[in-house]
């Protein structure tokens, strides 16, 4: 192992779903203490530490401390939608790179359950009043429903439809059958929110929401937490041969936000910083899609699965249908996608997510998953994407290459 | 011959007889924005010039929106068009709500329609396309 490579040494994510007896400090905890286990270390071996969480009231790294350990060392709170894991684990990656420190931790943690809609909002004037101009717009009134729609599951399948629209194909049963792929890949996973599978038919009879996204197509809101301990290649090989064994080695570690596009103001462009970082992450891995293993991609819809198909350049520029029509993506294809029932079926606690489905991905690099380990699986790469935007590229080695 | 005091919903919509949108266009690389910028968000030009965008336009993605924020009504199909080559957002109104009606690709122009009026009787009136 080369001293200049960062490891992930210990990794845990808690069961996603309903938690009304625990806090976001509990769960964020609860996660920590799995990852630090996991790792075989203390915090005492923490040099940094960096914490993600979007819905509750602030410093929620350093509440964190308190709950198990304080140790002095510099806390970050980080904050980047629904690229808020990735983004933590990715800050502690840098000051371990840097040289720093040798170990850092990261963490994600939300309490989502029965949160409802996100995205969108704003009551009308009341009765009454005099118009007032507000906002970059100058609106009078929220534009919310008046000039298309904010809500995430209408964005997201204005992005699949723009797909479709530009190379054909797609249409509401296909995207029914990407989720169902999900929610069938979930029956394997206990940790997931929701562990039944779904049929086709069952999935598009379900309550429209934006369409072609009905309610099983929109991730699912609930609590969660995941952690990371990271470790510079140096300080692992002073380690045990059992945490050597487990390590997974980090081969890339990316983040992009959307560069200018003609139309990014108007629809969100959640594709060319996605496929930007996958280019850099695939360089700097130094392996392509077709070396890949197993994907954990950010399908926070069914629309949104179809378009990284392309994105990750896990299919030709314009093939996605193909690519889904082929069978790779469902769990005994040539290349699984979301075997752990993704956002759509595992659930989606924001900030945890993009720790979670890097967990995911060591699991089965491991050769720990159990029921749906992925047989052989080697290198594997996770996927997420914050509106606004961020998109955060992990590709994972097992150590026993 | 109507006596009602008008005013756009948006800044950038101008109403009359001919209603239209205008963006503030990047002087440098053509650029296009609907709000106020510092720099553009493209090539970092600061020099921006006033230009109406074209009302007939094609649908390039939508969603039919049944479930949505509290005061905000349901069902509304929302879209992003195509102006001879600049994106706008926008309702896709005066058409059924459902995807029979509206297409991928379908042929659309901008249209104008009253949000409602104030306590002095001042409407409000916004945009939103229709088919062509």
């Amino acid at each position: 192992m080369a001293t200049d490579d960062i490891w992930i040494l210990g990794i845990h994510m808690t069961k996603f779903g309903k938690h009304p007896d625990l806090d976001v400090v509990d769960l964020g905890a609860q996660a920590i203490m799995g990852a630090l286990c996991d790792a075989d270390v203390t915090m005492a071996d923490i040099g940094v530490f960096a914490a993600g969480n979007l819905l509750g009231q602030g410093g929620i790294a350093q509440q964190l401390q308190k709950q198990v350990g304080q140790t002095g060392i510099p806390a970050y709170n980080v904050s980047n939608a629904c690229a808020t894991g990735a983004t933590a684990l990715r800050t502690s990656i840098m000051a371990v790179k840097a040289g720093e420190c040798d170990m850092g931790l990261a963490v994600g943690v939300e309490k989502l359950a029965g949160a409802g809609l996100l995205g969108a909002g704003g009551q009308a004037k009341s009765d009454g009043e005099q118009w007032e101009r507000s906002g970059r717009f100058g609106a009078v009134a929220p534009v919310d429903g008046r000039i298309g729609t904010q809500s995430m599951p209408g964005v997201f399948a204005q992005i699949g439809m723009e797909y479709g629209h530009r190379y054909g194909g797609a249409d509401f049963e296909l995207f029914a059958r990407i989720s169902s792929k999900n929610h069938g890949h979930s029956t394997l996973n206990p940790l997931a929110a929701y562990t039944s599978a779904m049929s086709v038919e069952q999935i598009m009879g379900d309550v429209m929401i934006a369409y072609p996204n009905t309610r099983p197509m929109c991730s699912a809101n609930c609590d969660g937490a995941a952690a990371a301990v990271v470790v510079s290649g140096e300080r692992l090989a002073s380690l045990s041969d059992d945490q050597r064994r487990r390590a997974v080695r980090v081969r890339a570690s990316v983040l992009t936000s959307d560069p200018w596009q003609e139309a990014c103001q108007v629809l969100p462009d959640v594709n060319t910083l996605t496929r930007n970082a996958a280019r850099q992450a695939y360089e700097a891995a130094g392996v392509g899609p077709e070396d890949l293993d197993l994907v954990e991609l950010h399908d926070c819809f069914a629309t949104a699965e179809l378009v990284h198909y392309d994105n990750l350049m896990l299919c030709h520029e314009g093939g996605a249908v193909d690519f889904f029509e082929s069978g790779a993506p469902f769990r005994d294809g040539s290349l699984p996608v979301n075997v752990s029932g993704g956002l759509q079926s595992k659930g989606h606690p924001i900030s945890a997510t993009g720790i979670a489905n890097i967990w995911e991905v060591c699991q089965h690099v491991r050769g720990e998953c159990g029921d749906r380990q992925i047989e052989g699986a080697r290198i594997g790469l996770a996927h997420v994407i914050g509106l606004g935007s961020a998109c955060g590229v992990h590709i994972l080695e097992g150590a026993a290459a | 011959m109507s006596t009602v005091e008008q005013i756009p919903f948006v800044d950038y919509l101008v109403l009359g007889e001919r209603p239209h949108l205008l963006a503030h266009e990047c002087s440098r690389c053509g650029a296009r924005y609907f709000d106020r910028r510092n720099a553009c968000a493209g090539c970092f030009s600061t020099e921006f010039a006033s230009v109406d965008i074209a009302t007939d336009g094609v649908l390039r993605a939508f969603t039919i929106v049944t479930f949505a924020a509290p005061g905000v009504d349901v069902p509304f199909v929302a879209g992003v068009v195509d102006c001879d080559g600049t994106s706008v957002r926008g309702n896709i109104v005066n058409c059924p709500p459902d995807p029979d009606h509206v297409t991928l690709g379908m042929a659309v122009r901008l249209t104008t329609w009253v949000v409602g009026a104030d306590s002095n009787g001042v409407e409000a009136v916004n945009y939103g396309f229709e088919p062509a």
